[in-house]
């Protein structure tokens, strides 16, 4: 007992503690806060006013449907299949919470009372591979509920979900090995600070930097990474017009609808963040050099980009007939992302 | 016994438990879960062996891919029981005893032959390694490998590739051949009642 005890480094312990609190937080709150940008952006889009009764201009509507959320009666449909029923919402959130504690949300900051203290929860050699894992692992969520519901309308939206994502799955990781053949390692943290440079004053950022190959396959991420977290144009498995509400037709307005949405934007962020670090250089910017304190602001404000964009494509773009998305999928993305491999791989041989 | 021991029983444990699961379920989802389970505790053991890289796969791999085209398959033809077919293969299971046993003997074999795993600088499971294993000693084998999938792969789209033109006629001209029958249509509970009330 003594001997374990020893070898427990408290320290490292409790700081590690302290930031898996502090961005379990964050990935809770994101919801929260992006449910009520979104609910307000998409009425100003469509003409309308969105919600703005509770609180100033409405902001603390989300916190009253969290509220809903939590004290409504939990329905337990009497045909369905309990235990994966109950399962699956927590199958959809925890992989979508793992993935918080590699979020590489700034650099090492001497904080006043603390000391260097770095901005993540940790980092290590096959950042992004556990990324995409966990990303991979969420897919049971959303398949078992459907099945377990037995319902027609969920089945589907289950079967579809299952066929979409591993269709996009291939796209994204082939888009992101192009960019792999510059960066050189897949640890986050290396990634962003492999970006910090500058040429002629243009920040040397993987979209950039890596001339013709970077931009495509920010492209295929971008529009891969929208399919796997299952928003407009992509969002079959949940088609209102279609489905009812997809997967989760069954799943009253309870806490477990609660945690398949909050699934949902956990994973926008991730993959928001993702996008940040792997092409626009993470924590990057003007002045970070001198001030590390400025990375996070950077960083907040790319992702916050990627995450109006999901809502600026929810106003914007029709869904997508499934054999249109298929054909997408496997006819023109698969190939791209594959021609893009060789491109990168041509170009490095020249520039790295 | 020190703390990654405790983890290893723990995992070890685990995935003996789920892999019982696999085979003593009747319903094929849950043998399925059971076999991502098994699947995920194999990769956390991994990473108790300092091969990160072959755990990360694990997950991506098999659990993140196989295994949900297995659950997607058994969702598609909703099987919901067992079918027995233990008539049809009485005699496996005099193949069954040899074989674990062989299998036995191999792991025994393998466990002579390895030494703890070390906290080296460069572990044998990391990206670096492997890929310098696999593009330098190992090249062959795994450029021969990815013929064997090249092969699969083209070996699937033949078999569910569509109809030429004239495999359509043929099978048109068979059906005109023999009249079809129209298929009785189920009738529903109510209009039996209706029926018998009448």
């Amino acid at each position: 007992m003594e001997s374990i005890l020893n070898s427990i480094d408290f320290k490292y312990i409790i700081e590690s503690l302290i930031k898996i609190v502090f961005v379990f937080v964050m990935g809770l709150l994101s919801p929260v806060s992006m449910n009520w940008i979104e609910r307000r952006a998409l009425a100003l889009m469509q003409n309308r006013l969105g919600p703005n009764r509770v609180g100033p201009f409405g902001l603390f509507q989300s916190i009253a449907d969290g509220v809903k959320f939590l004290f409504k009666e939990d329905i337990i449909p009497l045909s369905v299949n309990k235990w994966l029923y109950v399962l699956a919402p927590i199958v959809a959130v925890i992989p979508a919470f793992m993935v918080t504690i590699v979020w590489p949300i700034g650099p090492e900051v001497n904080l006043p009372v603390i000391g260097p203290t770095k901005l993540y929860v940790t980092n290590f050699n096959i950042g992004l591979l556990y990324v995409l894992a966990m990303t991979s692992l969420g897919i049971y969520g959303i398949v078992l509920g459907g099945w377990a519901s037995n319902s027609k309308y969920s089945l589907l939206g289950g079967l579809r979900s299952s066929a979409q994502m591993i269709s996009y799955e291939l796209a994204l990781s082939l888009s992101l090995i192009a960019v792999l053949i510059k960066t050189g390692t897949l640890d986050l943290v290396k990634i962003v600070e492999g970006q910090s440079g500058y040429w002629h004053g243009i920040p040397m950022w993987n979209i950039v930097a890596f001339p013709g190959a970077g931009i495509i396959a920010f492209f295929i991420y971008l529009i891969s990474a929208i399919a796997e977290t299952n928003r407009v144009p992509f969002d079959l498995p949940e088609a209102e017009t279609e489905l009812v509400a997809g997967f989760h037709t069954e799943y009253s307005s309870s806490l477990k609808f609660a945690m398949f949405f909050m699934a949902e934007y956990v994973n926008m962020l991730t993959v928001s963040i993702l996008a940040s670090v792997i092409f626009l250089g993470g924590w990057n910017g003007p002045f970070v050099g001198q001030y590390p304190l400025l990375g996070p602001i950077y960083l907040l404000m790319k992702v916050f980009f990627f995450m109006f964009l999901y809502i600026w494509l929810r106003g914007t773009l029709p869904r997508f007939r499934y054999d249109q998305l298929m054909n997408f999928g496997w006819k023109f993305l698969l190939p791209a992302a594959l021609f893009n491999i060789v491109l990168a791989s041509i170009i490095g041989i020249f520039l790295y | 016994m020190e703390p990654i021991q405790l983890i290893f029983l723990g995992l070890a444990a685990l995935a003996v438990v789920a892999a019982f699961n696999v085979i003593l379920q009747r319903n094929p989802i849950y043998s399925a879960i059971g076999l991502i389970v098994v699947l995920c505790c194999l990769a956390a053991l991994f990473v108790t062996l300092y091969a990160q890289f072959i755990a990360a796969i694990q997950i991506i791999v098999y659990a993140g891919a196989i295994m949900v085209l297995f659950v997607f398959v058994i969702m598609l033809l909703n099987v919901r029981e067992e079918e027995s077919k233990t008539d049809r293969q009485k005699y496996l299971k005099w193949l069954a005893a040899p074989l674990f046993l062989a299998l036995l003997g191999e792991v025994f074999a393998v466990l002579k032959t390895v030494g703890n795993p070390s906290a080296s600088p460069n572990p044998p499971g990391t990206v670096e390694s492997i890929a310098d294993k696999m593009f330098t000693s190992y090249l062959l084998p795994f450029e021969a490998t990815s013929v064997l999938i090249l092969m699969a792969i083209v070996g699937a789209m033949l078999l569910a590739r569509r109809n030429t033109k004239e495999d359509i006629e043929r099978i048109e001209e068979a059906l005109a051949a023999q009249p079809i029958e129209a298929p009785e249509v189920p009738r529903s509970a109510d209009e039996k009642k209706e029926e018998v009330a009448a």
